[in-house]
C-alpha cells in the first residue's frame, strides 16, 4: 500500500536526512520505526504525509506517486492517514466531544452523524465519561487518547504515530498501545516512531531501524536492536 | 458549499476579528482613511473636469472689440466680413452702451459707482460664435487682420488652464491613492498575520486532518473582507457628512467664490451612488489581498 522507492532528502543541498529508503508497508500492518533522534523517524513521517518532498526517489500510496498530487488535493490524500503527535496538539478551548467533532467537521459529515460518531470512538478509547472535559483537566495519558480517537474518528486507512508515549509514563503507555493494537486489530495500519524499548520488544511486531538515515534492520517480529542498546 | 462551511467560516472570522479588535480597528480605519482620500480626489477631479467642461461650453465664443470712434457703416461691413471666415458660426453686435447697461444690472445696487463714470469705458463689441472650436486660431489670426479692430479676446487660456488643472489633480490623486491602497494592503495583511498566528496550533492542525482550503483560509479571507466593507461603509458615511458640511463652510467663507462657482460644483447626492459602488469594491478588493498576502507567507504545511 505505501512504497518508498529509493528516496533520499537532503536538507538545505548539505544535511541527508534519509538516503536510499526503500521500504514497503503493507494494508494492515503494524509497523514499528526505531531509532535515535536524529536518525530520519520524522523524515520519514513528513515525507509520508507531503509536508516535504524527497530530494531522490518515488513514494506511492495505492500506487499513486504523492508528490504528484497537486496542491489544491493535499488535502485529500491527508485524509487517508490519521496523525498522533508526541505533544497530543489538542485545541484547549474546546472540550474533549469538540475536539473530536472538528476534525469531523473539517472534513464533511453531517451533525448528525457527528453525533453519532463521536460516543462510539470515545468508548473505545474509553473516555466516554470526560466528554466535556477541557484537555487541561486531562491527564497526558488521557489527552493522548483523545488524539488517538480523534486521529481515527475520519476512519483512516492508516495512523501515524510519531512518538505517542514519549511524554508518558510505562502503566500510561501500556494503555495507549493497547488502543493502537485494537485500531490495528480493526484493519487500520499502524506505522509508529518510537524509541521506547519495552513498547517494541513486548509487542513483537515488524521493526524498521534507522541510522544516520539508512534502514539497517527490517524484520518481521522483532525486538528493539542490539545497536541501540550501547546507548 | 454546504451551510455548515458557511457558518463556520463566518463564526471563526467574527471570533478572530473581536479577539484582535484593535488591529481590526486600525484596519478599518486605515482602509477608511484611504476610500475618503479617494473619494474627494473623485469629487475634485469631477468638479475640475465639469468646470472645464461648462467654461469651454460657456466660452466657445470671440470677443472682438471695435476701435472707439469707428464709423457705423465700417462697423456694419466689419460684421458682414466676419461672417464670411470659415469657421465662424454667427455674429452678434453689442454696442457698448448694452454691455454698460449689462454690467450694471449684474452690480446691483453697486452700480452706483458707476454712475460716476464720465465716458462709458467699454467698446462695441462683436460676439463671434465659433462653429468649430478647432478652428479658433485662423478665426483670431484672420480677426485681427481687420482695420478698426481693437483687440480679440478669446477665453481658451482659461479653459486650458482648467483642463491642464484637472489633469494634475488626476494624476497626483492617481499617485496618493496608489500609495496609500499599498499601505492598506499592509495593514490588513498584518492584521490577518496576527488572527494566523494566533490560530497557528489550529490551522496546522486542520492542514494535518486534511481539511480543505475553505476551512483553512475561509475565516481569514472572509475576515479581511470584513474589515475592507466595515471601512468603506465609514468611508461612506463620512464622505455623504463631510462633503457637505465642506460645502457650507465654504460657502459661508467664500461667498463670492462659490456663487461663482455654485454652476459648476458636482453636489454629493449626483455621485454617491458610484462612490459606494468604487468603495465598496475597492474594499473587499483590499481585504482579500490582504489577507491573501499573509496567507501565503504563514500557510505551508
Amino acid at each position: 500500500m505505501i512504497e518508498f522507492n529509493n528516496v533520499t532528502k537532503i536538507y538545505k543541498k548539505t544535511f541527508t536526512a534519509v538516503k536510499n529508503i526503500n521500504l514497503k508497508i503493507d494494508k494492515g500492518e503494524f509497523i514499528f520505526i526505531v531509532g535515535k533522534s536524529g536518525a530520519g523517524k520524522s523524515t520519514l513521517i513528513k515525507l509520508l504525509l507531503r509536508e516535504i518532498s524527497p530530494t531522490e526517489g518515488i513514494i506511492t500510496y495505492n500506487n499513486q506517486d504523492i508528490n504528484k498530487i497537486r496542491k489544491r488535493s493535499v488535502s485529500e490524500y491527508r485524509r487517508h492517514i490519521g496523525f498522533i503527535f508526541q505533544d497530543y496538539r489538542l485545541l484547549p478551548k474546546m472540550t474533549v466531544y469538540e475536539n473530536i467533532a472538528f476534525a469531523m467537521e473539517m472534513i464533511c459529515c453531517q451533525a448528525k452523524s457527528i453525533r453519532r460518531e463521536v460516543p462510539l470512538v470515545l468508548s473505545m478509547v474509553g473516555l466516554s465519561d470526560k466528554a466535556k472535559y477541557y484537555p487541561d483537566e486531562l491527564s497526558g495519558g488521557e489527552q493522548q487518547r483523545v488524539a488517538i480517537a480523534r486521529a481515527v474518528i475520519n476512519k483512516p486507512e492508516t495512523v501515524i504515530a510519531d512518538e505517542p508515549t514519549g511524554n508518558l509514563d510505562v502503566e500510561t503507555s501500556k494503555e495507549i498501545m493497547k488502543i493502537l493494537a485494537e485500531v490495528n486489530r480493526r484493519g487500520t495500519t499502524v506505522i509508529m516512531a518510537t524509541h521506547d524499548r519495552e513498547i517494541v520488544n513486548h509487542y513483537h511486531r515488524r521493526v524498521v531501524e534507522l541510522k544516520k538515515g539508512i534502514i539497517i534492520r527490517d524484520v518481521k517480529a522483532g525486538g528493539y536492536s542490539y545497536e541501540s542498546e550501547e546507548d | 458549499m454546504n451551510p455548515k462551511k458557511i457558518s463556520y467560516i463566518f463564526r471563526q472570522a467574527f471570533k478572530s476579528m473581536w479577539r484582535n479588535r484593535m488591529m481590526g480597528f486600525a484596519s478599518i480605519g486605515s482602509v477608511s482613511a484611504v476610500l475618503i482620500i479617494l473619494g474627494f480626489v473623485l469629487i475634485l477631479v469631477l468638479n475640475v473636469n465639469n468646470m472645464a467642461l461648462v467654461a469651454k461650453e460657456t466660452f466657445d465664443q470671440i470677443a472682438v472689440y471695435i476701435v472707439e470712434g469707428t464709423e457705423e457703416e465700417q462697423i456694419k461691413d466689419m460684421g458682414k466680413a466676419f461672417r464670411e471666415i470659415d469657421g465662424v458660426m454667427g455674429v452678434a453686435y453689442q454696442t457698448k452702451d448694452y454691455a454698460l447697461e449689462r454690467v450694471k444690472e449684474d452690480w446691483g445696487e453697486d452700480a452706483v459707482y458707476l454712475q460716476d463714470l464720465r465716458n462709458n469705458p467699454f467698446p462695441n463689441t462683436y460676439i463671434v460664435q465659433l462653429s468649430d472650436v478647432s478652428k479658433s486660431d485662423e478665426v483670431i489670426a484672420k480677426l485681427e487682420t481687420f482695420e478698426g479692430v481693437d483687440r480679440v479676446r478669446y477665453y481658451q487660456d482659461a479653459v486650458n488652464t482648467l483642463i491642464k488643472l484637472s489633469d494634475f489633480v488626476r494624476k497626483f490623486g492617481a499617485g496618493i491613492i496608489i500609495v496609500l491602497l499599498l499601505i492598506s494592503v499592509f495593514i490588513i495583511s498584518n492584521t490577518i498575520k496576527i488572527t494566523v498566528l494566533s490560530r497557528q496550533r489550529e490551522i496546522e492542525l486542520m492542514q494535518y486532518i486534511g481539511a480543505t482550503n475553505g476551512y483553512v483560509r475561509g475565516p481569514f479571507i472572509l475576515e479581511g473582507i470584513m474589515l475592507g466593507v466595515f471601512g468603506s461603509v465609514m468611508a461612506i458615511l463620512l464622505i455623504m457628512l463631510g462633503y457637505n458640511y465642506i460645502i457650507d463652510y465654504l460657502a459661508g467663507r467664500y461667498v463670492a467664490l462659490i456663487s461663482g462657482m455654485s454652476g459648476y460644483l458636482v453636489g454629493v447626492e449626483m455621485v454617491i451612488d458610484d462612490l459606494i459602488i468604487i468603495f465598496m469594491t475597492i474594499g473587499i478588493g483590499i481585504g482579500m489581498l490582504g489577507s491573501l498576502v499573509s496567507l501565503k507567507k504563514f500557510l505551508s504545511i
